[in-house]
């Protein structure tokens, strides 16, 4: 029977919702599900996740107070090792993608990146050439790592608490050190968490589109912002706005795309979402190919009358 | 210093991807092959802090076919001193790629490995890391700035949630994300220079690698297709199906 490892991230003491995807692709494949959950003063995340897990193992040391590649890599393949586990399992998120090579390097095991179905408990798909192709792969190492993309697993349903207890660890020597975390501050949904989505393309022209126009809008609809990459080269958003093959992938109940050509490689990032809406001037623009709804026009005669109806609509 | 670049052939980002009638893989023939654009941006940065450092060498290597050959020059092209081709056809999981770098680099020694943050055709981002955990040394992925001084790394990260800062002992492991810079064009001259650099080939044998089969590829398929949407007249036709039709607000 497999044995499951499930990585759980946090960040600034809250637990990172992603990480139940991880949980609801692992009990696809069915077996004992244990969590790790490693930092300093990680109590209360330890809590959050019991209810998805058998056993909470809670590594906490000075060395794993900022989530440094090395250190967590090792600490996660030794629990790895002392549990027997036969996957180990993270969400594709910028942590996972970063820390979980090296759990597998440790391991020996074979790796899948971002997978988006569980065939059995050696086979997987996953997304490929910006989401244009889903490719089947089955790891043949008896140890298995797995990165899950979060839009494509909901969060399984709470069970009984499973039990916590402390592991202990030891981060080993690391060449790597942390220096500094510049937070991306906002009173908005973060993009993954969002049900509604307003996202900016290069056609907002500059940062006074984003607030003067996509800001009212979202603020209507209590969306989060995006955007394509351009604007983000630009410097007219911050880097971890980014939605596409190589930025966030996310799938909100309603996505906006503003003035936004709609490439494969931006499209890859949020064609799961329910509903979008698109909204540019040139008829032709690919986007419209995966928009349910398509307006042609200049968003910034467009996008606030959307605004001020959509106030009114809410009542 | 010297830095050490790796470039994979992949399909043009511009190029439709289609699936081979019979579906074993990705449609190639006809389709432009260029070097990942990642490692366009990996290459850039190693010339750049060559230059920045005090000169140097940067070495370019590729895994694959003799084919990759034409990426190498790409990056020869650039201003890159000298390519390594490790010579492998047939298929290759991202252990095996780690493998056979950890032996190029052992070989090469170099103080900083520059690669992409991931392949646009595989779409994996593991090959850094792996590579750094196999040679037990410091990663900084998704670079977005690259400080080289003091013998260590000082690199900011494109993270969920912001930029993250760390610093890396020399030799690390870094990889680049999209913004680190803007890749330069090769020129004319650059072009018929890189025709004349050096170029080493390597094969897993000689490095003493033995690949073994750990991925198994089962099929591809085309991802499902999204039913076709509606153009609106105008936003209170728009209002009224978000509201009414999709209940989306
Ligand atoms: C390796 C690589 C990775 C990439 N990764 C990503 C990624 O993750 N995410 C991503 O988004 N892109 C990515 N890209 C870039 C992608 O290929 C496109 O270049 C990018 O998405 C285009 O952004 P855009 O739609 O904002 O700009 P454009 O393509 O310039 O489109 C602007 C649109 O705005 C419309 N417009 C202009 N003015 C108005 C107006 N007044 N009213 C209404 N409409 C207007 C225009 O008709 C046009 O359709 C990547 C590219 C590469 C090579
Ligand atoms: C359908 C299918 C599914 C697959 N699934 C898996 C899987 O789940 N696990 C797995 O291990 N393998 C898998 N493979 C094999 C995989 O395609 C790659 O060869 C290998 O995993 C590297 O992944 P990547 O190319 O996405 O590299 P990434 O890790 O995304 O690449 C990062 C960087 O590594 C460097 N790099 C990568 N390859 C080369 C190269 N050949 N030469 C020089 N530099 C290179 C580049 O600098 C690149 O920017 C699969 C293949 C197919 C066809």
């Amino acid at each position: 029977m497999a044995t499951h490892l499930i990585v759980v991230e946090h960040q600034s003491g809250k637990l990172n919702k992603a990480t139940l995807s991880a949980f609801a692709a692992a009990a696809k494949v069915g077996g004992d599900m244990h969590a790790l959950v490693l930092g300093q003063g990680v109590g209360d995340i330890a809590k959050a996740v019991a209810p998805y897990a058998k056993k909470v193992h809670v590594g906490e040391h000075a060395g794993l107070k900022d989530r440094l590649a090395q250190p967590y890599a090792k600490c996660i393949a030794d629990v790895a090792g002392s549990l027997g586990a036969t996957h180990v399992w993270a969400a594709a998120s910028s942590a996972g993608k970063d820390v979980l090579p090296r759990v597998a390097a440790r391991l020996d095991a074979a790796m899948a990146s971002d997978i988006c179905a569980v065939i059995d408990e050696k086979t997987f798909k996953r997304p490929m050439w910006a989401g244009n192709v889903i490719g089947t792969v089955e790891l043949a190492t008896a140890k298995k790592v797995i990165t899950v993309r979060p839009t494509e697993f909901s969060a399984p349903a709470a069970g009984a608490p499973g039990e916590i207890g402390a592991v202990s660890v030891d981060p080993g020597a690391s060449k790597m050190s942390f220096v500094k975390f510049d937070a991306v501050v906002s009173d908005r949904p973060a993009l993954a968490d969002a049900r509604v989505i307003v996202a900016a393309g290069r056609g907002v022209k500059g940062p006074e589109g984003i607030k003067g126009v996509l800001e009212p809008l979202a603020d209507a609809l209590g969306a989060a912002i995006g955007a394509s990459r351009a604007v983000c080269d630009a410097g007219w958003a911050p880097n971890d706005w980014q939605i596409g093959q190589t930025g966030k992938v996310v799938a909100p109940e309603l996505y906006f795309a503003v003035g936004l050509s709609g490439a494969i490689q931006h499209v890859a990032g949020m064609k799961g979402s329910k509903c979008i809406v698109a909204i540019n001037k040139d008829p032709e623009a690919p986007i419209f190919q995966v928009a349910d709804y398509g307006l042609v026009g200049d968003l910034f005669k467009v996008v606030p009358e959307l605004t001020e109806a959509i106030k009114k609509a809410k009542g | 210093m010297k830095f050490l670049v790796t470039v994979k052939r992949v399909t043009d980002f511009e190029a439709k991807v289609k699936l081979k009638a019979d579906k074993s893989g990705v449609e190639t023939s006809g389709v432009n092959m260029i070097v990942n654009p990642f490692d366009e941006i990996a290459v850039e940065e190693a010339l750049r802090q060559k230059d920045k450092t005090g000169g140097g060498e940067v070495v370019v290597v590729a895994i694959g076919t003799a084919d990759s050959t034409a990426q190498i020059r790409s990056a020869l092209a650039m201003g890159a001193d000298r390519g390594i081709l490790v010579k492998h056809d047939g298929a290759l999981d991202s252990n095996g790629v780690a493998r056979l770098l950890q032996k190029v680099v052992e070989k090469e020694k170099p103080d900083v490995v520059f690669m992409g943050k991931q392949a646009i055709d595989d779409d994996s981002a593991q090959e850094g890391q792996l590579l750094a955990e196999v040679l037990g040394w410091g990663q900084a992925t998704f670079a977005n700035s690259v400080t080289l001084e003091g013998g260590k790394a000082t690199v900011i990260r494109e993270a969920d949630g912001g930029l993250e800062t760390v610093a890396c002992e020399l030799p690390c492991i870094i990889t680049a994300d999209l913004r680190l810079n803007e890749p330069r064009y090769a020129s004319l001259p650059g072009i018929m220079k890189a025709k004349k650099k050096p170029l080493d080939e390597l094969t897993p044998d000689a490095l003493g690698v033995k690949l073994e089969s750990r991925v198994v590829v089962k099929g591809f398929e085309e991802p499902a297709q999204k039913k076709a949407g509606q153009k609106v007249a105008d936003v209170a036709a728009l209002v009224d199906k978000l509201k009414n039709e999709a209940k989306a607000i």
